[in-house]
């Protein structure tokens, strides 16, 4: 943090200033990307593998070129394009590369995997060609669970991979686990499961791709949160130089991490615009978003804890297998969800023994891509169980067992390798069980009980890391690290400033957090402040949005170059006041004054009169140029929010249903820019959780067809399911971010499942049963009310 | 396919006179050959709502129906509630609320709004959070559509309400 600017610290930061996004989003009037219309604009769309495993025996395309409308069909041969290749530097024994075709070739993987692009004059002669094609295949056994995966004589859904395990790390093998497990008093053991979800963004994937021939470029403007890697590979994939590709992004509904790796699509769309010479527009429709766009979260975990006595957590064993699908995405890899989960699985407790494998399957499903939160929800939802369940068999409540392991002293070098900065871990839970406690929802269980009604109260602490910086990603091995952002700022004559930033606003308002950090930098009104997304030409460089990376590395960016703009402000003021740059500094209010006489004083409009119109009255040495960039990244292993979230529900003892009565949230991103903004990122994620934790859940049959291909079966709560939910913050600042902001995206996804988890298996606790799967069924809710199937009690005896 | 039919629509009281294939959904007539690209597509399955509109003042999913099936209708899209130099009350209490995030859903869950309270003026909240439960939103969590709707019919009661938090 910049001491210079601490006097005046509060007028931006830390306001709920009004969303500068709004007026045109509310009206109609904002533009994405299937609003966008070119002269001449051709549709496209794909013909998609009906099967899950098969060998391509013949693509027949004939028919689809006659029929009315259609312009151009292609298939893999006709394009010729270099596949996507996501790789981690790793031993042969831990990775297996392998790689994703732009269109299917040879052997289709997932039911909707792309075969062939059509492109037409209409959208409806589209679909008109999709229907005609005729593919035949060579049906393969589909690979559909875990089991399937890893038998011994299973099918091998990448040929040159020996099997179907692309990767197998044991990340962490501390001294004494096995000793903590022989010297415990309590060992809890525990399966859990968490089903394949869609991150579901409401704006579907798309692209619009068209060649220009006098910048001599394929424009690409597609719905990305990685606009550089989508040019990256898709100048790699075509064979051209990275500045015949520019890549733009329009407005966006919403991505949440389905949109921060490539899709082969985009690939194809560009392909095909640059052959046919005329734009090409894809809009991904519901269902095939639904079956083939990247999914998330199928994850097993075999966990084993060693408690004390007291109720200390002593040892850690635990087995985690993520079923990634058919191909890894760029640039995360198949690695992102089981590194993720072997490297924070400790999560906010201390534990001294840690011992972890994690793999990573591929299978004939959908591939795989980060999602809010990246096996955070998952290994949360395993360490708080174990906590529930620990405290239950020794006799200590939730809070107090937690209170016994949560890590108090900071920074904290854990058994997994990683430092965690201050954080609230204890202060949270504290406030979460107050508020529980003060409204009575204590005594409105006990009375219910008696009542025959079913309440439970649920917790979860966690904490994440946020922005990861490159040093943090590149303990993943990825053969690109992520990490760091650019930034540049411009002033023009009016005082007013246009800067960039490489991340990329999907909904969470950059376009106002970011002018809040310049305008309190630069004492400038927030009107003075553009911010410019989105644009591979325009921006110098960036690593996009995820992470919840966008204020602590985009933003301490663009803080950067705000810094500096000032500084060169100062410069030229001194200069025309006739005084030492020590002897002046900004005013908070537009301008520049003498210290020694604040008197003296230039506007920023005067300054960059000088700077631009009557730059012989600078001395040679000063460019009369009002600009400067910053590069940001987080140091060392980054910084962490945390929080806990405090649930109380109420089971129906006739449906099974499982209703919200109470949602409250404690948090803690730091030092809060807009707490409207960080107020609706925690209820937002909250939502998806609850939705994890309820509802949402892809299946697949036995032959690899995938079970929920439209609403009707994707179950998403709507404002009938998700309560209000109460977010209290604490804040706890980031020392090394600009802004002492620690960043907001993921949490409520995060804690969600594993409270609600909890709660439901409070109320449940006098059946015996324990349910420890996501989502949860009501029919299993049901079951363990009514005490059917008492002799095949799932969960942890106790 | 051929035969097209020449159909007149009336879009924000405006006469459109359009070619339309009669297997063309309005969601698509409206936003392609009518141009107005607020209205926005979700699902194409009825259950998002991200499209709809108003058909005679009642809420209604555009994406369910065939352009040549909405003439003589008076149909209002989100084009017509207000501009971003005057927003309409709603319009303005979603902002002041934070009522949306990446504004996909917000065109839908406006004339939903728009209808539920012309029909109802005095909601109770769990009648909003009823109505409002037939469109999604994938970013907010709802509470603040919610609190928007709510807002928004106090304001045309009249009642008092608390502003939200100052805003600038
Ligand atoms: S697009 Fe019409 S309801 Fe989803
Ligand atoms: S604001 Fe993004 S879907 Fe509602």
């Amino acid at each position: 943090m910049n001491a210079e600017f601490d006097g005046r610290r509060g007028r931006w930061i830390g306001a709920p200033v009004r969303r500068r996004e709004d007026p045109r989003l509310v009206t109609g009037r904002g533009r994405f990307l299937d609003d966008i219309h070119l002269p001449g604009l051709l549709h496209a769309g794909f013909v998609r593998a009906t099967v899950a495993h098969g060998r391509l025996r013949e693509i027949d395309l004939t028919a689809v070129r006659e029929v009315e409308g259609v312009v151009a069909a292609y298939s893999a041969d006709d394009l010729e394009l270099g596949d996507i290749v996501a790789l981690l530097e790793r031993p042969p024994e831990e990775f297996t590369p392998t790689t994703m075709p732009i269109l299917a070739r040879d052997k289709v993987r997932f039911v909707g995997e792309p075969v062939a692009i059509v492109v037409a004059k209409d959208p409806y002669a589209v679909e008109d060609g999709i229907e005609a094609a005729r593919v035949h295949y060579d049906v393969l056994d589909a690979v559909v669970t875990e089991e399937a995966a890893l038998a011994p004589d299973a099918p091998l859904v990448h040929e040159e991979a020996a099997s179907n395990v692309l990767l197998d790390v044991t990340s962490f093998d501390t001294p004494g686990v096995d000793e903590a497990f022989e010297d415990s008093d309590c060992v809890i053991e525990l399966v859990t499961t968490s089903a394949r979800q869609n991150a579901l963004p409401l704006e579907t994937r798309g692209a619009i791709a068209s060649w220009d021939d006098r910048d001599e470029q394929l424009l690409v403007q597609t719905c990305t949160q990685v606009p550089h890697q989508v040019r990256t590979v898709v100048a790699r994939s075509m064979r051209v130089p990275e500045q015949s590709v520019r890549v733009t992004v329009p407005d966006m509904g919403g991505g949440f991490g389905q949109k921060c790796v490539v899709g082969r699509e985009e690939v194809a769309v560009a392909a095909a615009a640059k052959r046919l010479g005329r734009p090409v527009k894809w809009i991904e429709d519901r269902r095939d978003a639904l079956t083939a766009g990247f999914l998330a979260r199928e994850q097993r975990y075999r966990t084993r804890a060693a408690f004390t006595a007291e109720g200390r957590l002593i040892a850690l064993d635990a087995d985690i297998v993520c079923d990634m699908g058919a191909y890894s995405c760029y640039p995360f890899t198949v690695g992102i969800e089981p590194l993720m989960a072997a490297a924070e699985m400790p999560s906010v407790y201390r534990i001294p023994a840690y011992r972890v494998r994690a793999r990573a399957i591929t299978s004939t499903k959908a591939p795989t891509a980060p999602y809010r939160g990246v096996s955070r929800p998952q290994y949360v939802m395993v360490m708080e169980r174990i906590m529930d369940l620990a405290g239950r068999r020794l006799g200590l409540d939730p809070v107090e067992i937690r209170r016994r392991n949560l890590i108090t002293e900071f920074p904290y070098h854990g058994v997994n390798n990683v430092t965690y900065d201050p954080g609230s871990y204890l202060e949270s839970l504290e406030l979460g069980e107050k508020i529980l406690r003060d409204e009575g929802w204590y005594e409105l269980r006990e009375q219910a009980a008696a009542e025959g009604r079913h309440i439970g109260i649920g917790y979860s602490c966690f904490s994440e890391r946020t922005g990861y910086g490159s040093e943090a990603f590149a303990k993943r091995k990825m053969s690109v690290v992520p990490g760091f952002d650019l930034s540049e700022i411009r002033m023009d004559l009016t005082g007013s400033v246009v800067v960039t930033s490489g991340t990329m606003n999907h909904g969470q308002s950059h376009e106002t957090t970011f002018a809040q950090l310049v305008a309190e930098r630069l004492g400038i009104d927030i009107a003075k402040v553009k911010l410019r997304q989105g644009d591979t030409e325009r921006i110098p460089y960036g690593w996009g949005t995820f992470a919840s990376r966008s204020v602590t590395i985009g933003g301490s960016a663009v803080a950067t170059a705000a810094t500096r703009l000032g500084e060169q402000l100062c410069v030229i003021a001194a200069h025309l006041l006739g005084t030492r740059v020590e002897n002046v500094e900004l005013d908070g209010d537009g301008g520049v004054i003498r210290l020694d006489d604040p008197a003296q004083r230039m506007t920023f409009e005067e300054l960059a009169d000088v700077a631009y119109l009557r730059s012989h009255l600078l001395p040679k040495e000063t460019p009369p140029t009002l600009t400067a960039t910053a590069a940001f990244d987080v140091p060392g292993d980054g910084t962490f929010s945390n929080a806990t979230h405090a649930v109380v529900v109420e089971a129906d003892p006739g449906t099974g249903g499982v209703r919200i009565l109470r949602y409250a949230c404690v948090e803690d991103c730091g030092v809060v820019i807009n707490p409207q903004v960080v107020d609706g990122q925690a209820r937002g994620g909250i939502a998806q959780g609850i939705a994890g934790a309820l509802f949402e859940e892809v299946g697949y049959a036995e032959n690899g067809e995938p079970s929920a291909a439209s609403f009707i079966d994707y179950l998403v709560p709507t404002a009938a399911e998700i309560p209000d939910i109460s977010v209290d913050h604490l804040e706890t600042p980031c020392a090394f971010t600009e802004s002492g902001a620690k960043g907001a995206g993921e949490g409520g996804t995060i804690g969600a499942p594993a409270a609600v988890l909890n709660a439901v298996n409070d109320l449940l606790w006098h059946t015996g049963v324990q349910l420890e799967s996501t989502p949860i069924h009501p029919e299993s809710v049901l079951t363990a009310l009514t005490g059917a199937d008492r002799t095949e009690k799932a969960g942890t005896p106790v | 396919m051929s035969g097209k039919h020449l159909i007149v629509l009336n879009v924000n009281g405006e006469e459109h006179e359009l070619l339309v294939e009669p297997r063309w959904t309005l969601l698509d007539v409206l936003r392609h050959q009518v141009e107005l690209t607020g209205t926005h597509v979700g699902c194409e399955h009825g259950v998002c709502g991200a499209c709809t509109i108003l058909l005679d003042e009642e809420p209604a999913r555009a994406c369910l129906m065939f352009a040549v099936q909405a003439e003589g209708y008076a149909i209002r899209t989100v084009e017509s509630l207000g501009t971003p130099a005057e927003p309409s009350d709603l319009q303005q209490e979603f902002s002041a609320r934070h009522g949306l995030q990446c504004g996909f859903c917000t065109p839908g869950f406006l004339m939903l709004a728009e209808g539920f309270l012309a029909q109802q003026p005095a909601p109770s909240r769990e009648e909003i959070r009823e109505a409002v439960s037939a469109n999604l939103c994938r970013c907010t969590g709802y509470q603040t559509i919610v609190d928007a709707i709510e807002a928004t019919a106090r304001r045309r009661a009249d009642r008092p309400d608390p502003e939200p938090e100052a805003v600038r």
